[in-house]
């Protein structure tokens, strides 16, 4: 006997994928962590624990090449799920009834919904801002006297990216951890049931289950 | 006791130790680039009494021995030759190395709390040991001073001798100079004394565009400057005419500061009051909360 639908599961992530994920996830949680005691005289503590300043500022860099190589590899696994279709433009006009849970309401998303897309391009363009600009302050020696105006760029591109990153990474924690039950699930055990697939990617669902 | 001498400290909360509490003048170097002879005398001052260790010495056909300064090379003199249509062919000598702004651009780039000093008496000041290496102050110095040490991953750069100034002494390079071209004193004898001899040169020596270099758009330097052309600073190996704190730092340490701080403490409040709002999607037809 087969399980009731509701409960069958689906996997929703490969292995491969959750641990791109989750490279991405704790590389990136570091160079938050060690770039806001930079960005902040308040937040310097952060380094201090983080085994001390100049310690923060040797791994920062090298976190976040490791964090942009994820991006890279999600790019190339995700990149055809993560076009933004017509669908996904009338999922953003109902965008309010996702907002307060009245997801009945919503046109049906493919694999991943408009927000989740709109996250996952946030992170791939303001981690390639990131990283142009954080390659300048990394060896700033390379870049001549007469080209400093670069320089100076890159210092005030750099944190201007890293803010963009920040605020969607929040919505981001909150949203995989509180609001949407068994999104964490999913990012962990890589599988959801039938029915969280049907609520929350009605079209996904239907493509893969055939049904 | 330095300590209680500290006016502004880089990445900073909090107080400052020394403003206010001693009485100190504001000190200044003057350097008179219209009687330097090139000589390099307070070059080598620089390295005997910082105990800095040797450099190799570079010729390219010129006076210009050392390319630029170094994170142990912390001033140098720069060969300039100036052709002029009115005149002769011309030497223009400017001792080289920082300039201890007033309002300093390294200070304020840098994020690293007690890296960067300035004492009362207006002395700029690197502290190695709370230095972490990320080069701000490079890109924040609009004289292109501090010099980083891959080595050992600190910036260095000229401290007005102040272990030298602290004990009622004249920095180093002061010292070594024969002609008397290397003032040192309070700012105000300073700039009385550049004045005067900008004056002089403007009234008795021909140099109809003499003047004291003392930049405003850094609050004014403690060193300063006695050029024959004011008006062509660039001229004397790079000197920026007009220098400022660069207005990206002033953007990043200011409104971008303080909009990302709004952005991510609003962050973090909305999505906890929308959490109490409306509380979390659950999949209906579901016993497993959606869990697989």
């Amino acid at each position: 006997m087969s399980p009731h639908p509701s409960v069958a599961r689906i996997q929703r992530y490969s292995l491969a994928e959750r641990v791109v994920h989750w490279t991405s996830a704790i590389t990136y949680s570091y160079v938050l962590a060690t770039g806001l005691a930079f960005y902040s005289p308040h937040l310097y503590w952060i380094a201090v624990i983080l085994g001390g300043v100049p310690t923060a500022r040797f791994w920062h860099p090298v976190g976040g090449v490791v964090f942009v190589a994820t991006l890279v590899l999600m790019l190339r696994s995700w990149m055809g799920d993560m076009r933004i279709t017509a669908v996904d433009r009338a999922w953003g006009r109902a965008v309010n009834h996702y907002i307060v849970n009245q997801d009945e309401a919503l046109p049906p998303s493919d694999r991943f919904n408009l927000g989740q897309k709109y996250f996952f391009w946030v992170m791939v363009w303001g981690g390639i801002g990131l990283v142009v600009s954080g390659a300048i302050l990394w060896f700033p020696e390379v870049v001549p006297w007469n080209l400093r105006l670069i320089r100076m760029a890159a210092i005030l591109a750099h944190v201007a990216c890293a803010l963009i990153t920040i605020g969607a990474f929040i919505i981001h924690v909150y949203m995989g951890t509180a609001m949407v039950r068994g999104g964490f699930t999913s990012i962990i055990r890589g599988e959801v049931s039938s029915a969280w697939a049907r609520m929350h990617h009605r079209l996904w669902y239907e493509r893969v289950t055939g049904k | 006791m330095a300590n209680l001498r500290i006016q502004r400290i880089s990445g900073h909360t909090g107080t400052v130790p020394g403003r206010g509490t001693q009485r100190q003048e504001q000190v200044a170097k003057l350097i008179d680039t219209t009687t330097c002879i090139g000589c390099k005398a307070c070059e080598v001052a620089c390295m005997e009494w910082n105990d800095l260790p040797f450099r190799e010495t570079t010729f390219d056909n010129t006076y210009q021995t050392m390319p630029d300064m170094a994170w142990n090379y912390w001033t140098l003199i720069r060969f300039n030759e100036h052709a002029r249509e009115d005149a002769p062919f011309q030497w223009l000598m400017r001792k080289d190395g920082c300039m201890h702004c007033a309002d300093p651009g390294c200070l304020a780039a840098c994020p690293a709390d007690g890296a960067i000093v300035q004492y009362q008496n207006g002395i700029v000041d690197f502290q190695q040991d709370n230095c972490i290496g990320c080069q701000y102050c490079v890109t924040g110095c609009p004289f292109n001073v501090p010099k980083f040490n891959p080595q050992t991953k600190r910036v260095f750069k000229c401290t007005l001798c102040s272990d030298r100034v602290g004990v009622g002494l004249e920095p180093a390079c002061i010292k070594a100079c024969p002609t008397g071209c290397l003032h040192f004193g309070t700012k105000d004898d300073m700039k009385a004394l550049g004045n005067a001899r900008a004056q002089q040169l403007r009234e008795h020596s021909g140099f109809a565009s003499a003047g004291l270099y003392d930049p405003p758009g850094v609050g004014g330097t403690g060193v300063m400057y006695v050029l024959h052309d004011i008006t062509n600073t660039e001229a004397y190996g790079g000197l920026p005419a007009n220098p400022r704190v660069p207005w990206t730092v002033r953007v990043w340490k200011g409104p971008l500061k303080w909009l990302g701080n709004l952005a991510m403490v609003g962050g973090l409040i909305g999505v906890t009051l929308h959490y109490l709002r409306y509380g979390p999607k659950q999949v209906k037809d579901d016993s497993n909360g959606g869990a697989a």
